[in-house]
């Protein structure tokens, strides 16, 4: 068994594009659950809406990539009000099974055939049709031009290899993840933050207090899902041809893993948390296709099993994850 | 009693009829039809997708498992009547051909079992046509001129069967005339059977679910896996290699699913309530529990879906406007029967009362008595089993698959919700009219977004009316 490759490879992932995308996402969601709490289950469908919002502008209305942007920013905001109306004043538990199943109608929609000559589809945002009626442009085109890296490049940094395509992406995506992390840092010293927690804590008592409770929570809403959604927008630099197939609700629980293995309402909890969770996730994938050469299912299927397990095991045994205060964090229905 | 049953069955009523009505108006206007044409996406489908997401050497895609979109077939079983030796003989050689709006997109010849299949590219409405030349002498179809079968809707990710009743030379009957009109109204009505058969279903399994959460207040996320679990343990009993009677394989699987529930409360559930586990750490626990049985059931089951070989080759009943495989009607009759059988449980039995009693205030049942954890092991086990027979029936209707209950999750959640959280009544209402609401959006959408619009209920519902058609608005909260 090759360990030097299955830990080069491991850390590689731990670094690499989708554990910064991922770590991107699961900031906002802490914003969400970590600090207002607010039991959203459909991270995936911001994510969705950005990547689709960013993807469909650029290749599809050949609109500039920073217009593209901001197109990925309004539709995430527009579905936070979206969702947030009919589910902020009922209990937690509704808002929990209301965003997973608005996350499936998502994908369902933008996968049928109904949106096809807008989404492309099953076959996602390179479909030939698509892309023969729109400017014969791929989605992250604006974004690679802007990369000081040579794609096809392998840039090595000691046991880590990059290609300089993904360098480019994990660079900025990164760099996003740091400025989430500071604005969190800011807000949550603000009256902002202590009033978001306190309705975490005590929703009565804050209400008491003459605060307008829906408005803070679709406030944190709103601004978890432009977190998430922009944490979609870099999916799609990532991986342009996106298909409705990448946003099953299995990652949204890949981000509350990622969150409360951090440990919820903390900082940079979900950095930590997305850091660990993708070496075990690439360690895993590694060592079991070297276990078991051809049976790439299987592996697949072990692996998220596997996850399950240690969502099990972190919510039994340490539920307030490696960095969480468990003073503060109380897992209660609110 | 007889006031909360007519509730039940009031609304049901009401529901069919604005659907049989709203659907013969639409209907009546050709446009209305759902255009599920692709021209050019027929023939981008050859080309996989796959590649798309393969190529970054991290993919965050890699994680997802579902085998998506893929794998719609229309297939049948061509079998001879019964004959003298009182078995069917299987149909070789016959032609059969797939269509979509005139445009045709695969054509089959029955094999030596009689089985045919023809992959198409999308969910979506197809014609089917028996080329009747093709048939040996002996035989012919039921009713002339049936031999294209138009408006066959496949659904996404699954095979539709596609059924050509045969009969011996000269036993069949000349074309049902009745024109248009009558033809839309059969249509109508079969889709009303099977939206009534999916909801059904969905309620037979939503009943536990709700029974769970009355009980001990947790969502439980990993019920779509005891539905899956009675499939698969049923399927795997019931075919090769094995191969006993299905009846025991059935029995075996609802055991083995109640069984397995239970051992869950036992083992699981009821210390985590010891040690006064958080809800929301529970709920999350349960979605784990979800991941682990989902892919441990994709590692042995295989990602692939398959069909219950009792669920091929059937004929089509009909009386008048009414047409319905048996098992269809065997799905009808067993889930209702069951259905009613829960709603005596939990009326009239000692146990059906602790249950409710514990639903409506847990404090005020443990203090006159009830035996709280031995009441809710016992909704756990008949939750279980509800589940295992569900899936069972769900299987059989469509076919069976690691993910088949995890789908089926959010139709029972919005059936719950629709219904009024924590009501059992509520929870057979509320799936039934999901059910239905689910089939009958395929007259005017198409229908790989079925599942979109019954899930569309659950947004709206909470925005209307959140606790409810049967709930109690304190419970909303």
């Amino acid at each position: 068994m090759d360990w030097g490759g299955i830990f080069s490879s491991a850390l590689s992932d731990m670094l690499g594009p989708s554990a910064a995308i991922y770590a991107l996402a699961a900031v906002g969601l802490n914003l969400h659950f970590g600090y207002t709490g607010l039991l959203n289950f459909g991270q995936v469908a911001f994510m969705l809406v950005g990547s689709y919002g960013v993807g469909v502008s650029v290749a599809k209305y050949g609109l500039p990539l920073s217009v593209s942007v901001l197109v990925a920013i309004l539709v995430s905001v527009v579905l936070a009000l979206l969702l947030g109306v009919p589910t902020l004043r009922l209990r937690g538990d509704y808002l929990a099974i209301a965003t997973i199943a608005v996350g499936e109608i998502l994908r369902l929609f933008v996968n049928s055939s109904y949106f096809e000559p807008l989404t492309g589809g099953s076959l996602g945002l390179t479909d030939p049709a698509l892309a023969g009626s729109g400017p014969q442009r791929l989605p992250n085109q604006g974004f690679t031009e802007l990369s000081p890296f040579v794609g096809g490049k392998t840039y090595d940094f000691g046991p880590l290899h990059f290609l300089g395509s993904d360098l480019w992406v994990m660079v900025v995506t990164w760099a996003l993840v740091i400025l989430a992390c500071v604005l969190m840092f800011l807000l949550m010293r603000s009256p902002w933050g202590r009033v978001l927690r306190s309705v975490r804590e005590d929703e009565l008592a804050a209400r008491s207090l003459g605060k307008n409770v829906f408005s803070f929570k679709m406030q944190s809403l709103v601004l978890g899902g432009v977190i998430g959604g922009l944490a979609g927008v870099m999916y799609t630099m990532n991986i342009p041809g996106q298909v409705p197939t990448n946003f099953m609700p299995e990652i949204t629980f890949y981000l509350w893993v990622i969150v409360i293995l951090g440990g919820a309402g903390r900082i940079v909890g979900p950095v930590i948390g997305a850091l660990i969770f993708w070496f075990v996730f690439s360690f895993l994938g590694s060592f079991l296709t070297d276990l078991f050469p051809g049976a790439n299912a299987n592996v697949g299927a072990v692996r998220i099993a596997v996850v399950g397990v240690i969502l099990m095991l972190l919510m039994v045994f340490r539920p307030a994850g490696i960095l969480g205060n468990k003073e503060e964090m109380r897992l209660e229905v609110r | 009693m007889r006031r909360r049953l007519l509730a039940i069955v009031m609304p049901i009523m009401f529901a069919t009829l604005i659907a049989l009505c709203g659907g013969g108006a639409a209907f009546a206007s050709p446009a209305a039809s759902p255009a599920t044409a692709h021209p050019d996406g027929a023939a981008a489908f050859g080309q996989s997708s796959s590649h798309l997401v393969a190529d970054g050497s991290s993919d965050a895609a890699a994680p997802s498992s579902s085998s998506g979109a893929q794998g719609e077939t229309i297939s049948g079983t061509l079998m001879a009547p019964i004959g003298e030796g009182g078995t069917r003989e299987p149909i070789e050689g016959v032609t059969i051909t797939v269509s979509q709006d005139g445009k045709e997109i695969g054509s089959a010849t029955s094999g030596k079992d009689g089985k045919w299949q023809i992959p198409v590219p999308h969910a979506g409405t197809y014609q089917v046509t028996l080329d009747v030349k093709t048939l040996p002498n002996t035989v012919q179809l039921q009713t002339a001129g049936k031999e294209t079968l138009k408006g066959l809707v496949v659904q996404p990710g699954f095979s539709k069967v596609a059924l050509f009743p045969l009969v011996k030379q000269g036993q069949g009957t000349g074309a049902t005339g009745g024109g248009g009109g009558s033809g839309q109204l059969e249509y109508l009505i079969s889709i009303f059977i099977t939206g009534l058969r999916f909801g059904l279903i969905i309620a037979m399994t939503a009943v536990g679910l709700s029974l769970i959460f009355g009980t001990t207040r947790l969502i439980n996320f990993a019920h779509g896996e005891l539905v899956t679990l009675g499939a698969v343990v049923a399927f795997a009993f019931g075919t090769s290699p094995l191969q006993w009677p299905f009846v025991i394989a059935i029995v075996l699987a609802v055991i083995a699913v109640a069984a397995l529930s239970g051992l869950l409360e036992f083992a699981l559930w009821r210390p985590l309530r010891k040690r006064g586990s958080g809800l929301i750490q529970m709920f999350i626990i349960s979605i784990g529990l979800s991941l682990l049985l989902r892919n441990g059931i994709q590692f042995f089951f295989g990602p692939d879906r398959q069909q219950f070989q009792q669920a091929t080759a059937q004929t089509q009943l009909t009386w008048g406007p009414f047409s319905a495989t048996p098992m269809d009607l065997i799905t009808i009759v067993v889930s209702i029967a069951i259905l009613v059988g829960v709603a005596v449980m939990l009326q009239r039995t000692r146990m059906g009362k602790a249950m409710r009693a514990l639903a409506d205030n847990r404090d005020l049942a443990e203090a006159s008595g009830i035996n709280v954890d031995r009441v809710i092991l016992q909704v756990w086990v008949i939750g279980g089993a509800l589940a295992a027979v569900g899936g069972i029936l769900f299987g059989l209707t469509s076919a069976v698959s690691f993910d088949m209950g995890f789908r089926l999750l959010l139709l029972m959640f919005a059936g719950i919700i629709l219904g009024g959280l924590g009501s059992a009544y509520g929870a057979m209402l509320g799936s039934i009219v999901v059910g239905l609401v689910a089939q009958y959006s395929t007259v005017w959408f198409p229908p790989e977004l079925q599942n979109a619009w019954a899930m569309l209920v659950l947004v709206v519902v909470l925005l209307v009316r959140p606790q409810g058609i049967l709930g109690r608005l304190q419970r909303a909260g």
